[in-house]
């Protein structure tokens, strides 16, 4: 059983929690996830590990609560205990010297961009961090990213915080400047993470410019050990699963249509599970 | 020429069965087993073969005609005893072996075609402990034996065994019974690998399942689940932790598609997807006992006519799918399913396509599938497993409606251990290099069951983990 030590609410329907799971705590890195079980009869549910503490023995997990298995995670308080957590799971970032990399983030995916933009940081790359939210109640860790990156540019959609517009618009602008600047120079690697529009739209922003970009995906997954074939894509014609040749991939070759439906496969299920709510939520 | 008919006392006792209208509503087992009266009267028609060949039919030499004797004389402690002499999954093997390839193939009764329904008798013996609460002189005879030999060993020497399919129990079981400390990691929220995601309930019940693996851990196992090693742990850790020797029983659950354009259309599963939602995290309980979905349509096409494809077009059907077609590219002659599952399916009103090969999944709006692109097959020269090969009718392309696709063409060997640790050595198909005695290129790692041979059956894997546990046991006895 694996105990919340620690819950906080980091804004409207993001929950932090952290949780004390020695094995996975001594042997995760930057990039790799978990599979968690609230209770027996839950959904196996892929959450990044968002940071975590080998001293104590405990990972942070950092979820927003869109549908029902995340809304019943979201339900547990400190010192309740979670069925069942198995990590840590996909393959850990590369991280070496780069040169500059621009870490990039929508959303919860900000929790998830964190412990791969201080990895960089450590290696001695210059980061440069684009996170973004729909408005300013959403905007997580911000704190936190301006201590893991050289420079930091926040922005909401709405304009209520930072620069209005979308983290893809600022990638644009950032890449605009260089291209019309005689001393500057692109990033050798962009790391892209959340919503799967937002990280498709950064690989289009980067295609022309030919910047490597590393995408980490999230589809839906069952066992999350490579034997159901639940999180497939093909990339660059090839079939690959998630959970065991990813979470990353170069986005520059992933077939995003083809994720986005398998994405929605399930949509009117979800419905049918929130409409019916029949359990202890 | 006059045939003599087998008089009424010599016919195979039928098992009943639920049926087959009734039990597509439902998940509940098909196969009711024998009644006493039933049990007795097909033990008595044993013979009792002084040099029994059912024995030799049987990969893990279970004592067939000395259980059969104690059931005639409804002895039934001693007969589920007698079987765990060499199988500790009776339950399960009762229910799932193709003993009609195995032990019942080799009966001598098969000169008047009605052999000895050995499986029907081990279940009847296995589940006469939910009946009669006997547990407890099981548990304590396993532990008197685990004890004796414990001192016998001299030690707490600590054995891993990696996975908790039938390799992994069997291998555990006979670990625990020489004396060692047996501690069992498996990835899953739940042990039983391959009995527990892939074969259904109606098949094998989980509250079986849960009883044979309880019987198992009396014996002194510890299993401990949400460890996936390669990752959590890796095997130099196991080392580490002080444990002398690893078995591997990784199982094959890595799915084979058929790589043909869109099948990675929403609704197109892979057998194992299919199955692991059904059985494992309870879809068929959506929303009200499970959170896991199925998205499931009306017209479901199952690809491939092993075990596994009828498991899954028969889960269908049970999941209310109004039309459930197996798609094969040979004909019912070859199909590798035990008849017995072809049988069940064809009542429960599953249908066939033969001779047709899927060559493309169209998709409609949203990337769903809507409908399959078969070619017609006909029979050529057989191919290396002695079966005619399907050779394809150029020109005679034809699509059938479809809404649901489950590819059901085999699984490989979990590749995921061997990704992770470099120094094991694996064959070009993926199944992990093995030395005679089960010992991988790791010194004091062995492996057995899929890992080693590819998919099979539950008591192959049974089988070689039984030899396994003893070389492990050789290979200790020798470095201490």
């Amino acid at each position: 059983m694996f105990k919340i030590i620690e819950k906080q609410i980091l804004a409207k329907g993001i929950t932090k929690i952290v949780v004390w799971a020695p094995d996975i705590a001594c042997s995760c890195s930057a990039g790799q996830f978990v599979v968690v079980m609230a209770d027996e009869n839950s959904e196996r549910l892929p959450l990044t590990i968002a940071d975590s503490d080998k001293s104590n023995q405990t990972i942070t997990l950092i979820f927003q609560e869109a549908g029902f298995s995340t809304r019943e995670l979201g339900m547990f308080q400190e010192g309740d205990s979670i069925a069942h957590i198995l990590g840590p799971l996909g393959n850990k970032t590369e991280i070496k010297k780069f040169g500059a990399v621009v870490c990039i983030a929508g959303g919860v995916g900000i929790a998830e961009v964190y412990p791969v933009s201080r990895a960089m940081k450590g290696a001695g790359n210059r980061v440069i961090g684009i996170i973004g939210a729909r408005s300013k109640d959403l905007l997580i860790l911000e704190e936190k990213m301006k201590n893991v990156c050289d420079e930091l540019i926040v922005v909401t959609d709405d304009g209520s915080y930072g620069r209005k517009g979308l983290v893809t618009d600022a990638l644009g602008n950032l890449l605009d400047v260089v291209e019309h600047s005689t001393h500057t120079v692109y990033p050798n690697l962009v790391y892209a993470i959340g919503p799967l529009i937002m990280m498709r739209r950064v690989c289009e922003v980067t295609r022309p410019y030919d910047i490597k970009t590393i995408v980490s995906l999230n589809p839906i997954m069952v066992d999350a050990t490579g034997m159901c074939g639940s999180c497939r894509l093909t990339v660059s014609g090839q079939l690959k699963f998630a959970c065991v040749d990813g979470p990353e991939f170069d986005g520059h070759y992933v077939d995003f249509n083809e994720l986005n439906s398998r994405l929605e496969a399930f949509k009117d299920k979800e419905k049918c599970l929130n409409e019916k709510c029949p359990r202890k939520i | 020429m006059f045939k003599r008919k087998v008089p009424a006392k010599d016919m195979r006792q039928k098992v009943r069965q639920q049926e087959a209208k009734k039990r597509v509503k439902n998940f509940f087992e098909v196969a009711l087993g024998y009644s006493k009266q039933n049990a007795r009267k097909e033990a008595s028609r044993c013979l009792q073969c002084k040099e029994p060949l059912c024995v030799k039919g049987c990969p893990v030499s279970v004592p067939i005609p000395e259980f059969i004797k104690l059931i005639k004389e409804d002895r039934l402690q001693e007969a589920l005893l007698k079987i765990r002499q060499k199988n500790n999954l009776p339950a399960v093997c009762g229910r799932v072996c193709p003993q009609e390839d195995q032990c019942e193939a080799m009966c001598v009764l098969n000169t008047k075609k009605v052999p000895i329904n050995i499986g029907a008798l081990e279940r009847y013996a296995a589940d006469f402990r939910v009946v009669c609460h006997c547990e407890e002189l099981s548990i304590s005879c396993g532990r008197r034996s685990n004890l004796t030999h414990k001192i016998a060993c001299g030690g707490e020497n600590m054995v891993v065994v990696v996975g908790s399919g039938p390799a992994g129990l069997t291998s555990a079981a006979d670990l625990a019974n020489l004396g060692y400390k047996v501690t069992l990691f498996e990835a899953l929220h739940t042990p039983g690998g391959v009995l527990v995601y892939g074969i259904p309930e109606f098949r094998l019940p989980k509250k079986i399942l849960r009883q044979e693996i309880e019987y198992i851990k009396s014996l002194g196992v510890e299993i401990k689940t949400d460890i996936l090693i390669g990752k959590t742990f890796t095997i130099k850790d196991l080392f580490s932790q002080g444990y002398k020797a690893v078995f591997l029983g990784l199982g094959a659950g890595l799915p084979q598609f058929l790589g043909i354009p869109g099948e990675n259309l929403a609704r197109v599963y892979s057998a194992n997807e299919f199955l692991t939602r059904v059985n494992l995290m309870k879809a068929y309980g959506f929303p009200d006992d499970s959170a896991t979905p199925l998205n499931i349509g009306k017209k479901v096409a199952v690809i491939g006519a092993g075990n596994v494809a009828f498991d899954s077009a028969r889960c269908a059907l049970r999941l209310r799918a109004k039309e459930v077609t197996i798609v094969y590219r040979r004909t019912e002659a070859e199909m590798p399913a035990r008849i017995e599952e072809i049988e069940n399916a064809k009542a429960e009103g599953v249908e066939f396509k033969l001779l047709t090969q899927p060559v493309k999944i169209i998709g409609g709006e949203m990337g769903f599938v809507k409908a399959l692109e078969c070619m017609r097959m006909e029979l050529g020269k057989p191919d290396d497993t002695g079966r005619k090969s399907p050779v394809p009718i150029k020109g005679s392309n034809f699509r059938v409606e479809v809404d649901t696709i489950i590819v059901a063409i085999g699984q490989s060997p979990n590749p995921l251990l061997p990704k992770t640790t470099p120094e094991l050595k694996t064959n070009p198909d993926g199944t992990i290099w093995v030395d005679e005695n089960f010992m991988t290129s790791i010194p004091g790692v062995f492996a057995g069951g899929d890992i080693i041979t590819g998919a099979d059956t539950v008591i192959q894997a049974m089988g070689a983990a039984k030899l396994a546990a003893l070389a492990i046991h050789k290979y200790i006895s020798k470095e201490s």
